[in-house]
C-alpha cells in the first residue's frame, strides 16, 4: 500500500539558532495570539516568519497552506509546544513535508544559549560569548589555565555548567557588570555551588541580602594561575554601580552601557534624571579615554542584524564611536531628551527581577520563567 | 453569571482549552453564554482573541484558586 503520510518532526531550540548564525533559510509560522507575536518572536536575517493563531486553524489549515512557500523547511512555533504540535501534524497530513514544531515553544527559545568563540587570548587562554538569542542577553567566559570566569550569567547555569565540563575546567568567578533588570543572574547560583566567588559593584548592591565580592577599580580579576587580567573600570549610567571589564588588554566587556548600534538606558531604577550626567560621562569621556583599538562586548544585542560571523556580537571601540548614533550627540540637552523620553516599553517584570536579584524575593523556577519571558529592551534604541 | 453549558478544560494545555471552547459554542445559539474553567495560564490571552476573531463576547473572567472562569456570550 503507498503512503503518502508525513510526519511532523520536532525541532530543537538549538538547531534553530544554528539556522539563524549560519543564515540559513527557514519559514516560521507562529501560531500564537497576535498580541504575544507583536511583543516578541523569532528573529533572523534568514527567516521568513508570519503569524496565524492557532485557534483560527481549528476548521482546518488550509489558510497556513495558502501562504506556506513550497520547498522551504516549515517551523511552527507557539508559547510551549502543544498548539504547534497540533497545527504541525495537520500540516504533515495535508501532504506538507519538511514540517518541524518547537521543542519547548517560546519557551525554550527563550532559554537557549549559543556558545560562540570571540578569541584565543594569551598563554592559551580563550575568551566566549554566549548569545541567547531568544532575549538578547550576551554572557562571557573566560578559560584559562583550567579556571573559568563568567561575566552576567544567565539564570540557566546548567548550559555554563555542561560547557565548563566539556572544557575542563573549574569555576573561579561569576561577575555581573550590575544589578540587571531584565533577566535573572545565575552567578549567585552558579558560584555557591561550586565555591566560586560571587563580584557585583557595591553602588548597585546596597541592598542585596547576601554577602559578595566587592566589584570596585583596583580590584583586578585573574583567572588562570594569573594568565589572564579582568581589570573593572567604573562606567556609571545604565545603573549607578555600572562597571565594565577589560580582558586581556584586548577586550572591553561594556555590560548594558555601550552597545553594537545603541546606548543603554538610565530608567529602570526610576532614577534616569540623575544618572543621565554619569551616562554621558561615561560614553563621551571615560570611555574616549580608553585606546580605541579595543574590541567592545557588550551585554546585548538590540537588533538581529548586529549578528556578525557565527553569530558573534561585537565591535571595535573607534568604529563604534564613528557609527553607533548613541555615541555621536553633541549636545547635552538632546542627550538628555534622548535617553529619557520616547524610551522602549520597560522589560516584563523588571521591578521584580531587580528585586529576585538582590536577593529580595525567591520566585519558583515556573515563576522566574515567566518573569524573563519577552524581549529584553535595555536599549535605547531598541525598536 | 447564568450560562447555558460549562467547559471543563482544568489541566488541559494549549490549544484543548480553546479546541473544547469552540465544540462546546458550536452548540449553543447566538446570546447564549458559555462558561469555561482552565487551568492553563495561557489560556486568558488566547480566549481573548479567539472570541475577538471570532466575533463573541468575553463577559466576565475570575480567578479561583488557580482555574480561571470565563463567561463568553455567543455572537
Amino acid at each position: 500500500m503507498m503512503s503518502t503520510n508525513f510526519k511532523a518532526q520536532l525541532m530543537k531550540a538549538k538547531e534553530v539558532a544554528k539556522i539563524i548564525v549560519n543564515k540559513e533559510d527557514l519559514f516560521i509560522l507562529d501560531v500564537r495570539n497576535e498580541s504575544d507575536f507583536n511583543d516578541w518572536k523569532i528573529e533572523g536575517t534568514s527567516i521568513e516568519i508570519i503569524n496565524i493563531p492557532y485557534f483560527d486553524l481549528l476548521d482546518g489549515v488550509d489558510p497556513a497552506l495558502e501562504r506556506i512557500p513550497d520547498g522551504k523547511d516549515v517551523l511552527v512555533v507557539c508559547a510551549k509546544e502543544g498548539s504547534s504540535q497540533f497545527i504541525a501534524e495537520q500540516l504533515a497530513e495535508s501532504g506538507r513535508s519538511n514540517v518541524f514544531y518547537l521543542e519547548g515553544g517560546m519557551k525554550s527559545w527563550s532559554e537557549y544559549l549559543e556558545p560562540v568563540k570571540v578569541a584565543d587570548l594569551s598563554h592559551g587562554g580563550e575568551l566566549y560569548q554566549f548569545v541567547r538569542l531568544g532575549k538578547g542577553c550576551l554572557s562571557y567566559m573566560v578559560l584559562s589555565n583550567g579556571e573559568a570566569a563568567i561575566i552576567d550569567t544567565n539564570r540557566m547555569i546548567d548550559q555554563y555548567e555542561s560547557f565548563m565540563k566539556e572544557k575542563g575546567v573549574k569555576l573561579a568567578h561569576t561577575i555581573d557588570t550590575h544589578l540587571h533588570a531584565d533577566h535573572i543572574s545565575g552567578g549567585r547560583a552558579l558560584a555557591e555551588k561550586y565555591g566560586a566567588m560571587y563580584h557585583l559593584p557595591p553602588k548597585d548592591a546596597t541592598e542585596v541580602t547576601f554577602e559578595y565580592q566587592k566589584l570596585e577599580e583596583g580590584n583586578d580579576i585573574l583567572v588562570g594561575n594569573e594568565t589572564i587580567l579582568v581589570q573593572p573600570i567604573y562606567s556609571p549610567g545604565h545603573t549607578i554601580g555600572s562597571t565594565s571589564f577589560i580582558i586581556d588588554n584586548q577586550y572591553l566587556l561594556s555590560g548594558d552601557i555601550l552597545f553594537v548600534e545603541s546606548i543603554g538606558r538610565p530608567d529602570l531604577a526610576g532614577l534616569a534624571e540623575d544618572w543621565v550626567g554619569d551616562l554621558r560621562e561615561t560614553l563621551y569621556s571615560r570611555y574616549k579615554d580608553l585606546s580605541d583599538e579595543l574590541v567592545v562586548l557588550p551585554a546585548h544585542f538590540g537588533k538581529i542584524s548586529e549578528l556578525g560571523t557565527g553569530g558573534l556580537v561585537s565591535g571595535r571601540l573607534s568604529e563604534l564611536y564613528k557609527e553607533n548614533p548613541g555615541l555621536n550627540i553633541q549636545d547635552e540637552e538632546e542627550f538628555r531628551r534622548t535617553v529619557t523620553e520616547n524610551l522602549p516599553p520597560q522589560p516584563n517584570a523588571y521591578q521584580e527581577i531587580r528585586q529576585t536579584n538582590m536577593g529580595k524575593i525567591k520566585p519558583n523556577d515556573e515563576e522566574q520563567r515567566e518573569m524573563e519571558i519577552g524581549p529584553n529592551r535595555c536599549a535605547v534604541h531598541d525598536n | 453569571m447564568k450560562s447555558v453549558k460549562i467547559v471543563d478544560a482544568k489541566g488541559l494545555a494549549c490549544p484543548m482549552p480553546i479546541v473544547r471552547t469552540k465544540k462546546g459554542m458550536d452548540e449553543l445559539r447566538s446570546g447564549e453564554v458559555l462558561e469555561v474553567h482552565a487551568t492553563d495560564k495561557g489560556a486568558k490571552n488566547d480566549l481573548v482573541a479567539w472570541a475577538n476573531s471570532t466575533g463573541h463576547q468575553l463577559l466576565a473572567d475570575e480567578e479561583v484558586d488557580g482555574v480561571f472562569k470565563f463567561w463568553i456570550k455567543k455572537g
